[in-house]
Order: structure tokens, then sequence, then C-alpha cells
């Protein structure tokens, strides 16, 4: 049942993802490609914290670089896909160098790295005019066109987000089945067993800070032509945050989590748009009453709701917390 | 396995089911005409914002009492950009989706340069209360000031400085944003075209706190007068630490430092602060307006208020001249169009635009006396 | 030379501010593993409660200051413990940073829309003379937050290391399941570390509101530099944050004096950056041990 279940629901969800534009207005079709722009960020941070354990703040900055990148290069007339290789390579990099030295250190020293991390990017891209037009950002970037098919209508270039999505998305899935990935769970789960199994917990991790980083750089590569505009502010440490909670609400380590999470921090707000100004006040009360209720996220409700009101098996109360060493 | 399947389905359903519900472009009634404010109401341009729409909505009012535009009456539906400029970019979309005739905002020059492109292709006039010059320079046929660009406002200064205030160096504080760096470059240009030596140059970030070291540095650099171009906050802070430092050079701004916010802020210190502002709420020319305003919402507004409120009656009064609700019409009749106050009171100065859609008018030099602000004299348009 | 004697005192007056939010926001993550993003809105919080106080109820200001400091402590100390930290205390971590993420939101907004927006004017504590010491102005304030800081740091190594709540406090934060069964009352040490930190945040605010303006968004910049002077400084000694908060105001203003205004925000920064790659401890702060 399970197996054929899964490839049904998954055609299904295909399905309702290439019909969702039809008919809708160009102000929702940019909310639906700005959905998905942001599920691949979150589908990238959601490998560094769900899987990896460790909070990087710098999501917003690295889809920055990968924004910037394939900007600069577009306005100068190459083809996006050679900005997008650019800026999804220089994230990478750049997350293996921020990576290396912060991972020495026990604790959540890489959330405080990456904390600065972005704003240092931030005052980098206002700073310095030559390069990124500074603080008044860089323009009208043209849209990319795929095999001479352009996609400056914005249903066209809807498809074209879809395309990239389902692409990011199946690679991660290879990433999380493959054998790094079960490193990965177990470097999450246990990570004093997993060194003694000869895991390499250091290196597992910055691979993995650097993998999700580079995600954000396909991310941002996707915002430049959907946008035409670019800015500092864009990228500041504030849109980080946002990605972090969508991985968070959606539920940190699931696969289809990040893009839940995206879809109530992007579409939520729209649908709270008539309480006014007390949308931003509903909606941190709610994440906070989250955190307390449910802190493995909203797909972890299902999971609870599944624990309190079905049959369990008995278990060991003393191999419920798991053997510890 | 089957429950993240599962909660996948519940997603895409609610997905599906939110974008089928999603507004689209509410109707709006046969005998209305749509002018949404597409507008600052939360975040750092709340303030501004929402001046901004009260003085459109006074305007609106009174000129709904008196029976609308060309026999229909106004209807404006507030957006906010909660002063972020994709946020902004998002709702212009979405109001020119509901079907607007010309669209008030934003005030923000970072949130209008971005949303203009939206406006500019579809082909919806703009009625900005931005003052970065390059807002006017990107060639949208379809974007008006309601206020002078820095591009404007500050070259009127330079004169002061040369022949009023007679230096030779002259300091600049400015914030690092679209708004101060705008008013930063046009003052630089102008500085090297009147011969005056530039001491010091010290940027600062919208929101700072401590200004000590930006005072320190002015006060150490010999200049015998300083250019302040900060937003309302950041001048309270900087004049009282000028005080508190003793900066006994004049100080002079562009449009902020001389308003009733910066005073109140400010606890004394900016007495005798001097100002270039085109739209001086002292000015008696406005004492009118001001008072409808006070009585209308209990509060005093500032120069985006009057901003507001005239961009509305322009609108009025360039539908009138064209005789229809044609958005290609109403930009073409804008541009190299005067509007004089003798004729068109609501417009309370004579206002002209050129061709860029940048706005020409009278303004005024500003100073602080006794804890208030008074006009000292008057700038011709150019 | 005045020059630069100005920017040293004003820098050593605004970091002692920083010190003050840094302190509690140390007590915090010893004594309670609480990594509190919303510090920053602690600080900016109890000015408003003072403001209510005068502004809405009309009392003196002695009276309003007393009602700001009471409500800071039992809505950000008592309050926060009860209701954000307690319920989810199996599951520090993440959880609970996104939490006081979103909660730093809330109050910000919170403010924003049930006070308003604009920059508040708050009244002076201190007389605002000023002295000149050798061409720089020194204000009476900037003395005071000076005094007031060392004073609570002094205050507060004292009653953790001499008295025997403090020392109850300490041992909580080195070792609850021990602490609990010597007969250590951890959840109230627990608490009384809440308590502190709200207390420190109201003072914070009351000494820097005058110059800062009361404002909702006060917390952002607030709230980044008291977690760097926490780090910078040393994150498990009282006298670290005091050390990186000086640090960093003084650093801050030569930056944007001699060096760069630009990029005079990365300073603080980069600092934070090099201090976790080479000390993680901080300057101060002493090596933790092997954790296992």
């Amino acid at each position: 049942m399970r197996a054929t279940l899964r490839p049904v629901l998954l055609l299904v969800g295909l399905a309702v993802l290439i019909v969702a534009p039809l008919g809708e207005s160009n102000y929702v079709i940019y909310l639906l490609c700005s959905w998905l722009i942001f599920s691949i960020a979150a589908i990238g941070l959601n490998l560094t914290l769900g899987y990896a354990g460790q909070i990087s703040l710098a999501q917003a900055s690295f889809m920055g670089i990968g924004a910037y990148s394939t900007a600069i290069l577009t306005l100068a007339g190459w083809p996006w896909v050679v900005g997008m290789l650019l800026g999804v390579f220089l994230c990478f990099i750049v997350g293996l160098a921020l990576g290396f030295p912060a991972l020495r250190v026990k604790g959540h020293f890489l959330a405080f790295v990456t904390l600065a991390f972005n704003t240092l990017v931030f005052l980098v891209s206002r700073n310095e005019e030559w390069l990124t037009g500074g603080t008044y950002g860089l323009s009208n970037m043209p849209r990319p066109s795929l095999f001479g098919f352009s996609t400056d209508n914005q249903t066209h270039f809807y498809y074209f987000t879809v395309l990239v999505f389902l692409v990011s998305a199946a690679l991660m899935y290879g990433i999380v089945r493959s054998p790094w990935g079960r490193a990965f769970k177990a470097l999450r789960e246990n990570p004093i067993r997993a060194e003694s199994l000869g895991v390499d917990t250091r290196w597992l991790t910055l691979i993995a800070f650097a993998i999700g980083s580079a995600y954000a750089g396909i991310a941002g590569a996707l915002v430049s032509p959907l946008v035409q505009y670019i800015d500092p502010g864009s990228f500041a440490l504030v849109h980080s945050l946002r990605i972090l909670l969508m991985v968070v609400v959606g539920g940190a380590g699931f696969f289809f989590g990040p893009m839940l999470g995206a879809v109530i921090v992007i579409l939520l707000p729209e649908a709270l748009r008539f309480t006014e100004g007390y949308y931003l006040i509903i909606y941190s009360a709610a994440v906070i009453a989250l955190m307390v209720f449910c802190p493995s996220g909203l797909i972890g409700i299902w999971g609870r709701l599944r624990d309190r009101l079905g049959r369990k098996p008995e278990t060991r109360a003393d191999m419920q917390a798991g053997a510890q060493l | 396995m089957k429950r993240r399947a599962l909660l996948v389905t519940a997603a895409a359903a609610a997905t599906s089911a939110f974008v089928a519900v999603a507004p689209v472009g509410t109707a709006h009634a046969a005998g209305t005409v749509l002018i949404p404010c597409v507008c600052e109401l939360s975040g750092a341009g709340a303030v501004s914002g929402t001046n901004y729409r009260d003085g459109a909505h006074l305007a609106i009012k009174e000129i709904n009492a008196a029976g609308g535009i060309l026999g229909k009456k106004i209807e404006m539906t507030d957006y906010d950009t909660q002063t972020d400029p994709q946020t902004s970019r998002a709702l212009m979309q979405k109001a020119i989706d509901s079907g607007a005739y010309v669209v008030m905002g934003t005030v923000y020059s970072g949130s209008t340069i971005v949303n203009m492109i939206v406006a500019q292709r579809a082909g919806v006039p703009q009625i900005t209360g931005s003052e970065a010059p390059n807002i006017t320079q990107k060639g949208n046929p379809y974007i008006f000031r309601t206020s002078s660009g820095a591009e404007k406002g500050v070259p009127s200064l330079t004169p002061y400085f040369k022949h009023t205030l007679k230096t030779k160096k002259i300091a600049v504080a400015w914030v690092n944003n679209d708004f101060g760096k705008g008013g930063h470059d046009v003052f630089i240009k102008q500085m090297k075209k009147a011969g005056i030596q530039v001491v010091a140059d010290v940027p600062s970030e919208q929101g700072q706190v401590d200004f000590a070291a930006d005072v320190a540095k002015i006060k150490q650099s010999g200049a015998q007068a300083a250019f302040v171009y900060l937003n309302e906050e950041e001048d309270a802070r900087f004049l009282r630490e000028a005080k508190k430092q003793g900066l006994k050079i004049p100080l002079v701004g562009e449009v902020t430092l001389t308003g009733q916010k910066v005073i109140d802020l400010s606890g004394g210190a900016a007495e005798g602060a001097f100002a270039h502002v085109g739209l001086a709420t002292s000015a008696p020319v406005f004492k009118n307006f001001v008072k409808k305003f006070r009585d209308a919402y209990n509060r005093d507004t500032d120069h985006n208020g009057i901003k507001g409120y005239i961009g509305i009656y322009a609108i009025k009064y360039v539908t009138e001249m064209i005789g229809k609700f044609d958005r290609k019409a109403f930009a073409k009749k804008m541009h190299g169009l005067t509007l004089k106050a003798s004729k068109y009171p609501g417009m309370m100065l004579d206002t002209s635009w050129d061709n860029t859609g940048e706005m020409l008018r009278t303004s005024f030099m500003t100073e602080v006396k006794n804890g208030k602000q008074v006009v000292i004299g008057t700038v011709p348009a150019e | 030379m005045s020059e630069f004697l100005q920017v040293v005192l004003s820098g050593l007056a605004t970091g002692s501010i920083y010190a003050l939010a840094a302190i509690g926001f140390t007590l915090l993550w010893q004594a309670a593993q609480t990594v509190n993003f919303a510090q920053g809105e602690f600080v900016m919080l109890p000015a408003f409660f003072v403001l209510i106080a005068l502004h809405w109820f009309g009392w003196p200001l002695w009276a309003a200051l007393l009602f700001g400091l009471a409500t800071a402590v039992v809505v950000l100390g008592l309050l926060f413990k009860k209701v954000v930290v307690e319920p989810m205390l199996p599951n520090t971590g993440l959880p609970l940073i996104i939490a006081t993420m979103a909660l730093s939101i809330f109050l910000k907004e919170g403010t924003k829309k049930f006070y308003g927006a604009e920059a508040q004017p708050f009244p002076p504590l201190f007389p605002q003379e000023t002295l000149h010491v050798f061409g720089a102005a020194v204000s009476a304030q900037d003395i005071l937050n000076l005094t007031v800081s060392l004073a609570v740091v002094v205050a507060l190594t004292l009653f953790l290391n001499r008295t025997r709540t403090g020392r109850c406090i300490q041992a909580t934060a080195q070792n609850p399941a021990v602490a609990e069964i010597l007969g250590v009352k951890t959840k109230r040490m627990v608490l009384y570390t809440f308590l502190i930190n709200a207390a420190l945040a109201a003072l914070a605010s009351f000494l820097i509101s005058p110059v800062y303006l009361a404002k909702f968004s006060n917390g952002e910049t607030l709230g980044i530099f008291a977690f760097i002077a926490a780090i910078v400084g040393g994150f498990n000694q009282i006298r670290g944050a005091l050390v990186g908060g000086l640090l960093i105001g003084v650093l801050d203003n030569l930056t944007a004096t001699y060096i760069t205004t630009s990029y005079r925000a990365a300073l603080p920064l980069v600092l934070l950056i090099v201090v976790i790659l080479w000390r993680p401890y901080g300057l101060v702060g002493t090596s933790e041990g092997r954790e296992v």
C-alpha cells in the first residue's frame, strides 16, 4: 500500500504545481514563484539544520551572492545559466571557507559567525557601488530564455521556476537517500556514536553547510530574473531569519518540511493581510505557540497526533530515550 | 513515510485552495474611480506613509463631497508596503490588478525605485512622494513627483552657502541609503562647481543612535558649516550630540532638519538650525491645510501630508482637463503642465512638472527660532 | 588629541550600556541555557512601560520609573520564564532560539502597534550638564552610565560569589542535576536569574532612552551588540560582558572616526568572527573543559 501510495501522491503534487497558475493574476503567479524560490533556499537550510544540526543565519546572504552574480553577468550579456553556476560555485566555496574554522568549536558558534557574515555581505553590497550598484542596486535584468523560449511572460517564468525547483528537490532527495544522507542522520541523532563508528563529523557537517549554502545560491539566481531588481536590503539578516523560520515551522529534518514552511511563511501573511497592522503580532505569537507545543514543526504534528490517538506497541521505558553513551 | 506523503498532499491542496480563492481583482462599483495608496503604513517609513495617505484622504473627502472627478467618486484602498521594497513591488502589482486608474505612493525612495518598474510596464501613472534623484532619471513616462527631488532641492542651498554664509570649507553628514546618497551625490557636485572644499564626508546608518564619532570628526575638520542630510530621528540625535560637544558652526539641512518632529525630539538642540524645505508646514500658504488636517486627525502633519493632498488634487484637475479617465492621456498632459494655485486651489502653490515627471515649485528657507520652524525666505522655482 | 579623548569617552559611555545588556544575556545563557534573541527588545521595552505610566496614568517620574522596573521584572522575567521557557525546557536548543526570535518580533510589533511607531522623547534621569575634560565633552549622563555598569558588575560578582543564593545560582548553572541532589532549589535559582536579567535590561533602558529616544526598533542594534559583547568578552564570566561591551563601544567609535565610516558596522562583526575562531571562550572567559 505504502509503495503505491507515494508515487501517486507525488504525481498529484506535480499536477497541482502545473495547474496552479492557470487563470490567475500576475500577482498570484508572482507569489507562487516566490514560494518555489524560497522553498529551494529552505531545502538547502534544511540540510544544514535539520540533517546536520547546525544553525545558519546567512542563508539570505548566500541568496544574495547567487542573485548578484547572476545579475552582474546577465546584465553584461552572459546567459543566465553561467551566472547561476558561478553563483552556486561561489556559495559552495564561501560556505566551506566560513564553516571550516567555525565548526572547529563545539556549540552554536556557526550561528553567530553566519549572523556576522550576513551583515558583512550586506555592508559590502551596499558600499561597493562599482560592483553591485551600491544602495541603488541593479535593475532590468533580462529574463532567461530556455532553448529560444523566452520567459518574459510571468506564467512562462513560473514553469521555468518549477523546472529548476524539481531538479533541485530531486537532487536533494538523492543526497538524503545516499550513504552521505544516512551519515547526516546518524550525525543528528547521536554525534558521539556516529563518531565512534568512523563518521568524520566535522567534515560531514562542513559539506552539509556548504551544500545548503549552494542551494541558497540557486534560489538567489532565480530571484534576479523574477523581480528584475535587486538591492542589498533584499538579502539582509531579517530574510535569513525568515528562511530559518520556514524550516523550523515546516519541520526540520523532514524532506517536505521546508516546502510546507515556505507556504506558511509566504502565503500566510497574504491571507492575514486583512488584519492590517496586527498580522505580525499574530504571526509571531503563533510561532511561539508552535515552538512551545510542537517543536518538531508542523509535519511533526501529524506524528504526534498519531502517537496520541493511535495504538502504539509497548516500549521499554529505558529504551525510549535511546541508548546513551 | 506515508505521513509525509499525506502531508505533501495536504500542503498542495492547501496551496491550490488558497490560490483558487485568492482575490484576483475586486470589481468596483461602476460609479467610482479606483486610486489605491501603496504606501508605508508600518516599518521605518510608517509615519511618512501614514501622513501621505491621510493627506490624500483629506483631499478625497473634499472632492467626493463636491461630486468627485467627472461625476465619479474616488475610492482609495490602502496597501501597506511595510517599508520593504519587495513587498511594495508585489503590492503595486496587486493594486494594478484590481483596476487602478492612477496609483498614489510610495514615499520611501528605496521602494519607489523598485515598484515603479511595475507601474511603468502596466502603463499606470504613479504619483510618488519620494525625493531620490534617480527616480526621474530612469526614463519612466508614468512617474510624477509631489515634491522636488534632491537634484532640485540641494542646489537651492548652494547660493546660501556661497554668498550668505560665505563658506570655504564645508562638512556633510548623510544617511547611507537611497535617499541620503542621492542628496549627498548632488551636494558634492554642487560644492565642486561652487569651489567650496568638502573637508569632512561623514556617512551614517539609518537608525544609528550614537553620533559622537560623526560630530567629533566634523568638529576636528575645521569646517565652517555643515550640510546635514539625515532622517528625522537621526537628525535629532545628531543635533543633541552637536550641542553636547559644542559644535558651533551653522547646521544646514534639506527638508528634514527643521521639521517639528526633529525640534520636539532634540530637546532644544535644534535651535538655530537652518533648512531648505519644499513644503514647510509653517509657511503661511499652508496654514489652512495644517488646520484642516489637525481637525480631521487630531495630530500635526508633516510635508508628506501636503504631498498626499496635492497629489489627489492634481489627479482631479488633470483628469478634468482631458475630460476622460485615460491613463496615457493623463501622463501626456502632466508633462510640461503648470497648475496655478489661483485657478486650482487644491494645489496651494503654483506647481509645474517637466518631461521627466520632476516637479518645480517655490520653496522656502527656514530656521528654528524659539523652538519653532520659521520661514526666513523663499526660493523661486527654477 | 581632544578628538581622540572625545570618542574614547563617548565610546565608554555607550559601551557600558552594551555591557549591561550583555551581562543579562550571559547570565541567561549560563544559568538557564537560554540564548535570548529578544535581549535587545528586553532593553527597548521598559522605557515604554515608564512612558505609559507618565502619559497614560499621569504619574510623577519616580513612580513611573518604579512602575517600569516592576513591570519589566514581572513581564520580562517571570512571565517570560513561565510562559515561554519553562514549557520548552526539555527541548532547549533550537526551538527555544526560534521562540525567542519570534518573541523579539512580537515585542517589537506589539510596541509599535500599541504605543506608536514614532520615536518618543524620554525624560533624562540626570541633569544634562556637560563637563569638559581636556577638551572632550562628557555629560553627567555618560558618567552615570559608566558608574552604574561598574557598580552592577561589582555588585553581581559579590552577590554570586559571596552570598548563599548567589552560589546556589552558580551551582545550578554548572550542574543542575547535582545541584538538585544537593538540595538547591534549582527552579527558583533559574527564576532569580530571569528576574535579574529583566532588572538589568530595565536599568539599561532607563539609562539610554534619554539619548537614544524610545523607539520600537531600538532593540535591533542593541541586541546584536549585546550578543557580540557577551561572546567577545567571554560568556562564562560576568566581567567578560563588561570588557566586551566597553571594548566594542570604544572600538566602534575609533573605527568610525579614524578608519572608515561606511564600514563602521563591520568592526564588531569582524571582531566576533576573529574571537570565535581564535579564542572561542572570549577574551576574559575561561575554557569550559570538555563537553560530552
